[in-house]
């Protein structure tokens, strides 16, 4: 066989024209963080620091500030993610606790938190901006975090047996094991949440940069805040400007790093038959094309690899044991300590509450959530109308589904809060009842989960079960009833859950808004939260978040499960 | 139902061609000028290899695919979509997996307007019929492979077509289970219980066609044409045993051997890349050269007994064949697959010998690889996207074909180690180590 030429090593190292384009990419944003690094020290009082200007030139520069807390927040779920769950997946006994904890922390309206952890932050760097920062920082690990690491134990549970016997009977330790065989497995569902909570993350950025408890007022410079000062200065030009900036960042986000990841994340489906694949995204053409590039980040893998394959053990070697006599007695130890755990937390819980809150209180927010409730549930009942139709249209149609489906993912991430203020404003100028008027702003970003779970669903119905329907001329409400109703109904549920549970959590920042000095107040839990934070109230917002996370869990476990339980059951063969 | 009673003409098919169109370019023609006429009381096989476009045409007549040109009467109007008295069984089922078998079968009756007592009665007449008795409120992900073909199979029949369709109906189904379906039906059919007036199937299976048609349809391929048509006299129940069968199946096996293209002949006149190539292993070409070279078959194998042996279907051995024959190490002649002197030479060598005269038939024979090779040897980082040669490709086939070209051509190349592929960068090249 003829041989290659030898200048190839040579040729192949020199960098080209994409090099030089990427590197001055890196290098801009590398001095840039460093810049907003050194900013986060500043005494928080310093002008500088927290000062936020409504002039439109300087939204770049808050946007970067945004995206970075954003990212932050990512590196920090993802630590989060492979510690918590893989602890919970290894270990039966913290697997019993740790399981439920992750799912009601999943119900948890985290925006009434808020206050709490900022007071935290704040008094970990008293007077300094990283405290205002990490709060930040915190509220939005807290809207990506669970979602990824219930992603990962899922995996972690249901890595292939042949493949699990495969690397034991290989003696690969533990740590090898991990990094070889359940990480990759875990790769595409991981890449998807990860995806997803980024999505959902916008959202709690813009509401986290600007924190009033009490009389104390917390300011980050970001996008958020911006658009809380254009608020507070009626100045709906600049709302305007800060949606486009916002526009801007998403799309390059959705480009830059959702489109590759999700590309290069493919390659780790469980799949031996070679499925239809899309294009290779535009970023991941250039980072292939890029030489310097290309051969750094094989430098990179090639240490990752060299960390994976290290020969750690854990003391649990490759046979599964199954010593019982002593896993009995662990067993015991560990639910006593549970127990006495679990004893403490609730004598505090309840001297707490007897101490600060009365039975009316209670009933109070139970009445507001209540009404809540039939907000989500008359939200959910016309999203569900008006997308699940169009869904099903465009995802019939694979031309328009096709372009629709990203602008729908797209919609999904964007910050909805940004666009409250035209709403309030509206409503302002018109005079609307808030109680009704302020209603649809809970789902005005979540509604794009149905349709796109829907066009998803769409696109996938099998095209033999629709020319059987068609050979059997199925055809107006039969055809609805029959066919594609239950055809697209699992991927609904998807849908539905993530927008129902985003609605609540909006509630919080949908009950209540103000233009200038106008505040508008709907009657509801998330209006209850919002008005104890702002009153400094720390056990009413207890309270609320409480009741509004037993009201998440109480509609999740009573309508979204079994449903969920229904479709896999009945409706996928 | 009475078959002695005159045979009335259901459906016309009359030069009906089917084209996919390539942004402007040349129209890549799936069907060409195809005359097909279907009287009652009679079943009619469509036989031909995939890619024939037979399944294409029974689409076209079921009305959900209208044709390029050409025209479609049934029972002497055009037809414009799905028909009144046309249902189809499919391959896959198409079995609507949250409906049980009652609900599917009752679907086609719903779509009619039949009164909920008058259908609940049929669906269960249809069900008793097909043998499901007792099997009502099942759903299909509990039945198995042949339960769910005969809910497909009530599920037509409860309408009571004029023209049942089948399109493969048991290629998805186990040898066993097929055989037993099969026989029940051709058994209700000659019992008169079957509520329909015709039966048109789809199949590659020859033996299959040969046991439950009256009339086979042979198709050749690219572009698809009925290449010849034949009458079946057997009655039935047919023994599959019978000199008779026996030799009507060899026949048809020559048939379709003869009408196989034989690409060295015919390479000069057509464009050098333009071949389509079948995406069979290296590994079954090697098996099946050895099969052959050995003993009974000692270099010269009948096909129906090669297939039969090897439970191969015409389907899967015809390509194997091709192949073969593509490479100079076998030759297909009147339903017989006989092996060359480069075969034998290719039974006899070791591991790198064999790919070595692989490589050496390849690069002569094949001319998409032999191009990929030049332009690597050509280039001097000796690296190539393949999307180029996909592109090239897809001037003369369709976008599937051209994929499935080059994957072989990928495969082959890896095999003979002509070139490697880099899947992730979708990029030929050459091994640096070589």
């Amino acid at each position: 066989m003829p041989n290659t030429a030898p200048a190839f090593a040579s040729i192949r190292r020199l960098p080209n024209l994409f090099d030089i384009a990427a590197g001055i990419c890196i290098f801009g944003v590398l001095i840039y963080v460093a810049g907003v690094a050194r900013g986060t020290m500043a005494p928080l009082d310093a002008p500088e620091a927290t000062a936020i200007a409504l002039d439109p030139l300087n939204l770049p520069g808050y946007a970067v500030r945004t995206t970075l807390r954003m990212f932050a927040a990512l590196l920090c779920s993802l630590l989060f993610t492979f510690t918590y769950a893989t602890w919970a997946a290894k270990s039966r006994r913290a697997g019993l606790i740790l399981v439920p904890v992750l799912d009601i922390l999943q119900s948890v309206p985290i925006l009434g938190f808020l206050s709490f952890t900022v007071v935290f932050f704040m008094g970990l760097f008293p007077g300094r901006v990283l405290g205002a920062e990490l709060a930040a920082i915190f509220a939005i690990f807290t809207s990506q975090a669970w979602n990824m690491a219930f992603s990962l134990y899922q995996s972690l549970k249901t890595v292939p047996s042949d493949l699990d016997e495969a690397s034991r009977s290989y003696r690969l330790t533990a740590w090898q094991r991990f990094w070889r065989l359940e990480v990759p497995f875990a790769m595409p569902g991981l890449v998807w949440n990860t995806m997803m909570s980024m999505s959902g993350g916008w959202f709690f950025v813009v509401a986290s940069e600007a924190v009033s408890v009490g009389d104390a007022t917390w300011k980050l410079p970001g996008i958020g805040s911006y658009v809380a000062l254009a608020l507070e200065h009626r100045d709906i030009g600049a709302v305007l400007w800060a949606i486009f900036a916002m526009l801007v960042v998403i799309l390059a986000y959705d480009q830059l790093l959702f489109r590759p990841l999700v590309a290069w994340s493919a390659k780790f489906r469980f799949e031996m038959t070679a499925s239809e694949e899309a294009e290779d995204p535009w970023v991941l053409k250039l980072l292939r094309r890029t030489r310097l590039l290309r051969a750094a980040s094989g430098a990179v893998g090639r240490v990752f690899d060299a960390f994976g394959g290290l020969r750690l053990s854990f003391g649990a070697g490759a046979q599964r044991t199954t010593a019982r006599a002593a896993s009995r007695a662990g067993d015991a130890a560990f639910l006593a300590v549970l127990a006495v755990g679990l004893a403490l937390a609730l004598w505090q819980i309840v001297s707490y509450a007897s101490a600060s809150l009365a039975w009316s209180d209670l009933f109070e927010a139970m009445r507001l959530g209540l009404l809540t409730l039939v907000r989500v549930v008359v939200l959910m009942t016309l999203a569900t109308l008006v997308w699940v139709p169009v869904g099903v249209w465009l995802g019939l149609r694979p031309k328009w589904g096709r372009r629709a489906q990203p602008v729908a993912q797209f919609l999904a991430a964007f910050p909805a809060n940004l666009f409250f203020p035209i709403f309030v404003v509206l409503i302002v100028r018109f005079g609307g009842s808030p109680d009704i008027w302020l209603t649809p702003l809970m789902i005005l970003g979540t509604q794009w989960y149905i349709l796109f779970n829907v066009i998803a669903g769409a696109s996938a119905f099998p095209g033999d079960l629709q020319e059987a329907a068609r050979n059997f001329r199925v055809g107006g409400w039969l055809w609805w009833r029959r066919v594609i109703l239950p055809g697209v109904f699992p991927y609904y549920v998807t849908g539905a859950i993530t927008a129902s549970g985003g609605s609540w959590n909006a509630a919080i920042v949908a009950e209540v808004a103000s233009w200038g000095n106008t505040r508008l107040v709907a009657h509801g839990l998330g209006a209850y939260i919002a008005q104890a934070t702002a009153e400094g109230a720390t056990a009413k917002v207890v309270l609320g978040v409480a009741v509004m996370s037993a009201f998440v869990v109480a509609f999740n476990r009573l309508l979204w499960r079994p449903l969920y339980g229904f479709a896999s059951r009945r409706l996928t063969l | 139902m009475d078959q002695t009673l005159a045979a009335e003409d259901l459906l016309q098919v009359r030069g009906v061609r089917q084209s996919y169109h390539k942004d402007s370019t040349a129209a890549l023609v799936v069907l060409d000028n195809v005359d097909v006429s279907l009287r009652s009381g009679e079943i009619v096989g469509l036989l031909g290899r995939s890619g024939s476009g037979k399944s294409t045409l029974l689409r076209i007549i079921a009305g959900l695919l209208a044709p390029t040109s050409g025209q479609v009467l049934w029972r002497g109007e055009a037809l414009h979509g799905p028909a009144a008295g046309v249902a189809m069984v499919f391959q896959s089922f198409a079995l609507f997996p949250w409906l049980t078998v009652q609900e599917n079968v009752e679907l086609g009756l719903e779509a009619l307007g039949v009164p909920r007592a008058d259908r609940e009665e049929r669906a269960e007449a249809a069900i008793d019929l097909i043998g499901l008795g007792g099997y009502e409120s099942a759903y299909p992900k509990e039945l198995s492979g042949g339960m769910r073909q005969r809910v497909g199979l009530a599920r037509a029949l409860v309408v009571h077509p004029d023209l049942l369709l089948m399109d493969e109906p048991f290629s998805a189904l186990d040898v066993l289970t097929a055989e037993t379906l099969r026989t029940d039906l051709i058994d209700l059919w000659s019992e008169g219980k079957l509520p329909v007036k015709s039966l048109l199937m789809v199949t590659h299976n020859i033996e299959e066609a040969v046991l439950m048609c009256d009339r086979i349809l042979v198709f050749s391929s690219n572009p698809g044409r009925v290449a010849s048509e034949l009458r079946v006299p057997f009655p039935h129940p047919r023994n599959r045993h019978d000199p008779a069968f026996r030799q009507m199946v060899d026949d048809i096996y020559a048939l379709m051997t003869r009408r196989a293209p034989t690409p060295r002949t015919a390479a000069p006149t057509l464009p050098t890349m333009a071949m389509q190539l079948h995406p069979v292993s290296t590994n079954l070409l090697a098996g099946l050269v050895e099969t052959v070279a050995a003993p009974p078959y000692r270099g010269r194998a009948d096909l129906p007994a090669l297939a039969g042996s090897l439970q191969l279907e015409l389907d899967d051995l015809l390509p194997m064949g091709e192949a073969l024959q593509l490479l100079g190490l076998g030759v297909l002649e009147e339903g017989d697959l006989r092996l060359l002197d480069r075969g034998r030479l290719f039974v006899e060598a070791d591991t790198d010998a064999r790919k070595q005269i692989f490589g050496e038939a390849l690069r002569a024979s094949v001319p998409l690889v032999a191009q990929i090779r030049r332009v690597l040897d050509e280039r001097p980082n000796h690296r190539a996207a393949a999307v180029r040669f996909r592109d090239e490709l897809e001037d003369f086939m369709s976008p599937d074909y051209a994929e499935e070209t080059l994957s072989t051509a990928i495969n082959w190349g890896r095999y003979a180690e002509l070139y490697s592929y880099d899947e992730e960068a979708d990029q030929f090249f050459l091994d640096e180590e070589e």
